[in-house]
């Protein structure tokens, strides 16, 4: 595993399409989720990987070249490669499934349904480019993922932040009963949350940062964002709470209601369409509690979204560093 | 004083592949009279139903569980087990009719078929009923089970046991039955034994105008499969077909395929000329005549 400091320009040619998600100055981890499947295979044998076709864009591959014969290359055919997982589970093992999350949320829902959550099977997914992570347009931008999936009963749906998350996920996740899906982050992932006083807690959200103005519930790489851009709005003398909900379902709304419930100005920070996902996670624990605050969403709109570079893209639709600032001190001038 | 308990001895339910072929031809045909009677009682129960399905697949089911499976009937989670697979999930009250007479299932619980809080739901679930290994249903799911049991047990270093998958032939629309068909053989999962009802019927109608899905024979052949073709009414080369299949089973070698071609309503002649089969009403007044029928075919046979 290596940890190295992003370079501070990326020129925004084809390759800034898929570019990281790491912003300026932020170290990063090469494949954590890969390297942390191998940590935990080495003392549990009951765990085996599979992909579609998709091991080298998932961080598989690590997994693949430590446990040749625990990795099962399923092909294009993301159909059989969930059913697949689900059958190896009734048999004692405990499958890692990866694909991208268009695909595994698109193309294969029922079989995630019905093969594995109906019987509460220990099957684990793990989709990459969730929400906004690519340029390639809506074929690969899997803007809804969480909203297809969070109707689905005993599914496990986790966002995680960075590196530091993923590590600390996978373990969790093979421990926990019944699937799990995980919006994963590959390549060079960022890794922020070790400055925090935080650790990963299956079904928990966390404060990371406690602030007195604004309090931002974020979950993914917009609490990354989130962190980010509260160090730039203290400089303008904007205290910022970041409250990190990586756990989607079962949701902690005790602790966010909690959070959300004050004076404080208060934001949803989401990589993901604001209709289904956390932004409504938090709508839905409010009103069931009769809490009535007011929450501003940070998110993205509901249409297809545009092809490009993807630091271009994270500006247009309000998910960069720069654009969350911008959001924030505009709605404070508002107020 | 000692305890006098009713729970089942642990005993297993070896296949009969060491008997002489007459003596195991007869226990298959004696095992499919008496799921036929069971899948009457069942629907019975409800009035309507899936009965021409289960009455068709009767043979089938008799043969794998009368005379292939190597279960134990009073423990369904023994690891060393044979798996049995229903993909079709409708064919459910023809799986607890042969569980019933596999001895899993008591019969006095068929008279509860897809009543509410019943464990014998409507469609077939591995949630509700002891011996059900999947939820069925959604069509097109079974035979990527199949393939990640087969996956699942050869890595584990189960060499012995059998993964038997039994879909209808209206799952042959379904692409993910293809990938799984692609899956198996890329695999080498020579344990894995599929089985096709062809009866010819979907929901919409007739298999041949709906989607049409022959020459089947060449489709699993070109897909690299063992594969059969057989009356799946006859005991004796359903006897012959699985005996084929499991010689030459292996934990890494082809995948086997029995195309079965059934009769709806088998067994019961009013049944099998009847219109609308898929979903079969049958009147209050019928079920004793049915039965009488069904007794009556299964005797002429015994002579």
């Amino acid at each position: 595993m290596t940890t190295t400091a992003t370079k501070s320009a990326q020129p925004l040619r084809s390759a800034a399409m898929i570019a990281s998600i790491a912003d300026a100055g932020v170290r990063t981890t090469s494949a954590p989720f890969g390297h942390a499947l191998n940590a935990l295979a080495a003392v549990d044998p009951r765990i085996v990987g599979l992909t579609a076709d998709l091991s080298k864009y998932t961080d598989m591959h690590i997994f693949a070249a430590e446990y040749p014969d625990r990795f099962f290359e399923m092909g294009m055919a993301e159909q059989v490669m969930m059913m697949a997982a689900a059958g190896m589970a009734q048999t004692g093992l405990v499958p890692f499934a990866s694909t991208y999350s268009v695909f595994a949320t698109r193309r294969a829902y029922d079989f995630i349904c019905l093969d594995m959550a109906e019987p509460k099977l220990n099957v684990n997914l793990v989709s990459a480019l969730p929400g906004l992570t690519t340029g390639y347009g809506p074929s690969h931008q899997a803007t809804e993922d969480i909203a297809i999936l969070r109707g689905m009963p005993d599914l496990t749906i986790v966002d995680p932040c960075d590196a530091v998350d993923i590590e600390q996920a996978v373990p969790q996740l093979a421990a926990c009963e019944g699937p799990t899906y995980t919006r994963l982050l590959r390549g060079a992932v960022p890794r922020i949350l070790d400055d925090y006083d935080y650790t990963f807690e299956l079904g928990k959200a966390k404060v990371v940062r406690p602030g007195q103005d604004v309090v931002f519930v974020a979950s993914g790489l917009m609490t990354m964002r989130g962190l980010l851009a509260a160090e730039e709005l203290a400089k303008r003398g904007v205290d910022v709470c970041v409250v990190h909900a990586p756990t989607i379902k079962p949701f902690d709304a005790d602790t966010v209601v909690e959070q959300i419930d004050t004076d404080r100005m208060a934001f949803t920070l989401e990589n993901h369409t604001i209709v289904g996902g956390l932004f409504e996670s938090v709508a839905g624990a409010l009103v069931k509690r009769g809490v009535g605050r007011q929450v501003r969403a940070i998110g993205l709109p509901d249409e297809f979204l545009d092809a490009g570079a993807l630091p271009t893209l994270h500006d247009r639709y309000g998910l960069s560093t720069q654009a969350v600032v911008n959001r924030v001190l505009a709605e404070l001038v508002g107020r | 004083m000692t305890i006098q308990t009713d729970a089942p001895v642990a005993t297993i339910h070896e296949p009969a592949r060491a008997l002489p072929l007459a003596e195991r031809v007869r226990r298959v045909r004696d095992a499919a009279y008496q799921i036929r009677l069971n899948v009457l009682v069942e629907g019975e129960a409800q009035g309507e139903g899936y009965v021409g399905q289960a009455l068709g697949v009767a043979d089938v089911l008799a043969t794998i569980y009368a005379d292939q499976m190597r279960f134990q009937p009073a423990n369904t989670e023994w690891a060393e087990r044979d798996r049995f697979l229903l993909s079709v999930g409708h064919y459910a009250l023809a799986i607890y009719a042969a569980l019933a007479e596999a001895g899993v299932l008591p019969h006095e619980e068929l008279g509860t078929y897809a009543a509410d809080g019943s464990r014998l739901p409507m469609s077939a679930m591995c949630t509700y009923t002891p011996g059900v290994e999947i939820s069925g249903g959604s069509l097109g799911h079974g035979l990527g089970l199949g393939v990640g049991q087969a996956l699942g047990l050869r890595h584990q270093g189960m060499a012995d046991q059998k993964v038997l998958v039994l879909f209808g032939d209206g799952e042959l629309d379904e692409g993910s039955t293809w990938e799984a068909a692609m899956s198996a053989a890329h695999w080498k999962l020579g344990n894995l034994i599929g089985i096709v009802d062809m009866n010819g019927l979907q929901a919409d109608g007739r298999t041949e105008d709906v989607l049409s899905n022959e020459p089947q024979e060449d489709r699993w052949r070109a897909f690299g499969w063992h594969t059969q073709r057989v009356d799946g009414n006859d005991p004796l080369e359903l006897i012959r077909a699985f005996d084929a299949a499991v010689a030459l089973a292996a934990p890494t070698g082809q995948p086997h395929m029995i195309i079965c071609d059934t009769r709806l309503g088998k067994g019961v002649p009013r049944l099998e000329s009847r219109e609308k089969l898929h979903f079969m009403k049958i009147a209050a007044d019928e079920w004793d005549p049915c039965r009488v029928e069904l007794t009556a075919s299964y005797t002429a046979e015994e002579k």
